[in-house]
């Protein structure tokens, strides 16, 4: 079964060229794109001292200790290369200059002695969990966590809230100026926020908010896009369906809230994914808005970190593979939804 | 053990419902069932009127204005002279005959870089597309390949990349293991020009791939059973049925990448920081440094430099508008 799978074609029964084309084209397409990030996850589970080594060895290796009698440490085991050792594998007591004073684990009480060029560490898969365990003691990871999943949540709720609410007035109500309304929402698409962010910013700081969250989660909640997505739903729903609730006397909120919403679950299902993918990654204007470290974001931490000499890549590579960790596992359960979703809808 | 969440949902649903339920009713008392539509509106008219309508409107008067003050009242009226210290240039294509040469190798930077990310990230999706759409096995797992980077954020992807370039990191590893020339990818500035068009396009490409790719499966089957029939080569068939009813797909496709190319910025910054020197400094960074980053914060500058900014996006999208309504109507 899987070999008619794998020399499936398109119907002529032998692979032609194109075939060979079209398997190499995507082979080399698995690796450009999912290398780096495997690669990266992979790196993140090095010690500080494995990531310095040049060239790199693919899996995260770390140096076998070995308990010896009469040593109170664990020592270090090597094999040496040269000498008149050579093929042992020896654990080291100390170094003294450009010699290594050995000890044979099976025979404790003789001391050897082996030039350090002629010894390699012997090594066995380990992963440095103390990579990603430092985050949380010495680098405030949870409180950045923290903030991000603060915007992401508060943002999307006001979001859906504000957004459904104009798309419900736009697609259900016969007002005058619905149509002007509607445009003046739709031309905000030809104006992305990068080409006002000066008076944007006064704004943000005449409400008080720099340096705030708010300051994030607010100028974001309208977007063009998330009442257009919703008002070409909400006039699939038919008008009879809210009429009958009308003539039961219910109210124009209750309408909003226990009919058109939930029967507009898809299309709110698609714009919650949006949002969160804009506000979890969102990174030029918390840049400008968040300046103080305890209100950074994960990707101003992370960016922050990078550009600071102190930090280590063994950290850096933890804490970027922990970014990217929430966003891989939504796509990795809701990635026919995602994809479908953009591709009827055209935004990002 | 979804089970409390979605209990613990559908409470917070209805109290927000109760919530909300009398003051909307008291209002809607008063407006009448029809005039509640304003209401509904309300808050994101509110929020679209701070963010972005008021903001359009301040925003030539930072240009106009000068000082490091944030505050419109505290700034004194200087005319055009923001545009005019952007402008002033002897020669547009040496950055270096300018008064603000750092701008105006921002400027070119950005048109380089406009036309080789979007030219070849156009060329990259529309084979992939193309491949995507033939009858191949494991098609979905395919599509998310390219599809996944278009979701990491810009600071993850520029990290993942950074590791990837460094002096000592992997590439140039595989590179001096078959014997080749190591190079110092981000800080020769043409490798650092060339990463940073190569990294935004492994990062958008699954985006315009996806929508090439439902454009590719709205053409009916019929048209290409039909030239089957009437026996006309691949070549044909692509060129003649497959691009001709591509093209308004192609047209968004090239509005939108156009348009976010002008505004590169996030995972460029990360990624190089605009160097080595000024070597990948595009024009957005020229504005954050300038309005933001940078002492004395010059709001004016970076105001000015943003309306130009806009005013170039603006004609792209008109320009395009026109060629797509000009394709429509033969």
């Amino acid at each position: 079964m899987l070999r008619s799978f794998l020399t499936r074609t398109r119907g002529r029964g032998r692979l032609d060229l194109t075939d060979w084309l079209t398997f190499g084209y995507l082979a080399l397409a698995v690796v450009l794109m999912f290398g780096p990030v495997a690669w990266m996850a992979l790196s993140s589970f090095k010690t500080e001292s494995a990531l310095q080594e040049y060239p790199p060895s693919l899996l995260p290796l770390a140096p076998i200790h070995v308990e010896v009698e009469g040593y109170d440490e664990p020592l270090q085991l090597f094999r040496v290369t040269g000498g008149e050792h050579e093929g042992k594998l020896l654990a080291q007591v100390r170094r003294i200059g450009l010699m290594s004073q050995m000890v044979d684990p099976q025979n404790p009480g003789e001391r050897l002695q082996v030039n350090i060029n002629d010894r390699v560490p012997e090594r066995e898969f380990a992963l440095a969990v103390e990579n990603y365990s430092a985050l949380f003691e010495r680098f405030n990871f949870a409180l950045y966590f923290w903030n991000s999943v603060f915007i992401t949540v508060i943002a999307t709720v006001i979001t859906i809230l504000f957004n459904s609410m104009a798309a419900f007035a736009l697609s259900k109500y016969r007002f005058r100026g619905r149509t002007f309304v509607f445009i003046l929402i739709i031309a905000t698409l030809m104006i992305p926020p990068t080409i006002n962010l000066v008076p944007i910013y006064l704004v943000v700081s005449e409400l008080g908010m720099v340096n705030s969250p708010w300051g994030v989660i607010w100028p974001a909640v309208a977007t063009p896009t998330g009442v257009f997505l919703l008002r070409q739903y909400m006039l699939t729903i038919p008008d009879d369906l809210l009429d009958a609730a009308r003539m039961d006397h219910a109210s124009e909120w209750r309408v909003y809230w226990r009919i058109v919403l939930p029967l507009s679950a898809p299309a709110l299902a698609v714009l919650v994914i949006f949002s969160v993918m804009w506000r979890w990654n969102d990174f030029l204007w918390p840049l400008i808005v968040l300046t103080r470290s305890e209100q950074f974001t994960l990707q101003l931490a992370l960016n922050s970190f990078q550009g600071d000499l102190q930090t280590s890549w063994s950290n850096l590579l933890a804490m970027t593979v922990l970014t990217l960790l929430p966003i891989t596992i939504v796509f990795a359960f809701l990635q026919k939804y995602i994809t479908t979703g953009i591709a009827q809808s055209g935004v990002k | 053990m979804l089970a409390p969440v979605t209990t613990a949902a559908s409470y917070l649903y209805r109290a927000a419902f109760e919530l909300f339920e009398r003051p909307m009713l008291a209002i809607q008392k008063m407006t009448g069932a029809q005039k509640i539509a304003w209401v509904f509106l309300l808050p994101n008219l509110l929020i679209f009127g701070l963010f972005t309508f008021l903001p359009i409107f301040l925003n030539f008067f930072y240009a106009t204005s000068g000082s490091d003050r944030i505050l419109l009242s505290e700034r004194p009226y200087v005319g055009l002279e923001n545009f005019s210290s952007l402008l002033a240039c002897e020669n547009y294509l040496d950055p270096n005959s300018c008064q603000r040469d750092i701008f105006w190798r921002a400027v070119h930077n950005t048109s380089w870089f406009v036309v080789l990310q979007v030219g070849f990230m156009i060329l990259f999706s529309l084979v992939t597309a193309l491949i995507l759409n033939r009858n191949i096995p494991l098609r979905g797992f395919f599509r998310s390949v390219f599809f996944y980077p278009v979701l990491l954020s810009p600071v993850v992807v520029a990290l993942i990349w950074k590791w990837v370039l460094q002096r000592y990191g992997v590439l140039n590893a595989g590179l001096e293991a078959q014997g080749l020339p190591i190079v110092n990818w981000l800080v020769e500035a043409d490798w650092a020009f060339f990463w940073i068009v190569f990294v935004s396009i492994w990062a958008h490409m699954g985006f315009y791939t996806l929508i090439l790719l439902a454009g590719l499966q709205a053409i009916p089957a019929d048209v290409y059973e039909a030239a089957e029939m009437d026996g006309a080569s691949k070549w044909r068939v692509f060129s003649k049925i497959t691009m001709p009813l591509l093209m308004p797909t192609m047209v968004v496709v090239l509005v939108l990448s156009l348009i976010r190319a002008v505004q590169a910025f996030d995972e460029i910054f990360v990624l190089t920081g605009g160097g080595p020197g000024s070597a990948t400094l595009l024009l957005l960074q020229f504005i954050y440094e300038t309005g933001f980053a940078f002492r004395p914060q010059l709001y004016g500058l970076a105001a000015a430099a943003s309306l130009l900014m806009a005013a170039v996006l603006m004609v792209l999208t008109l320009l395009q508008l026109r060629a797509a309504r000009g394709r429509g109507e033969d």
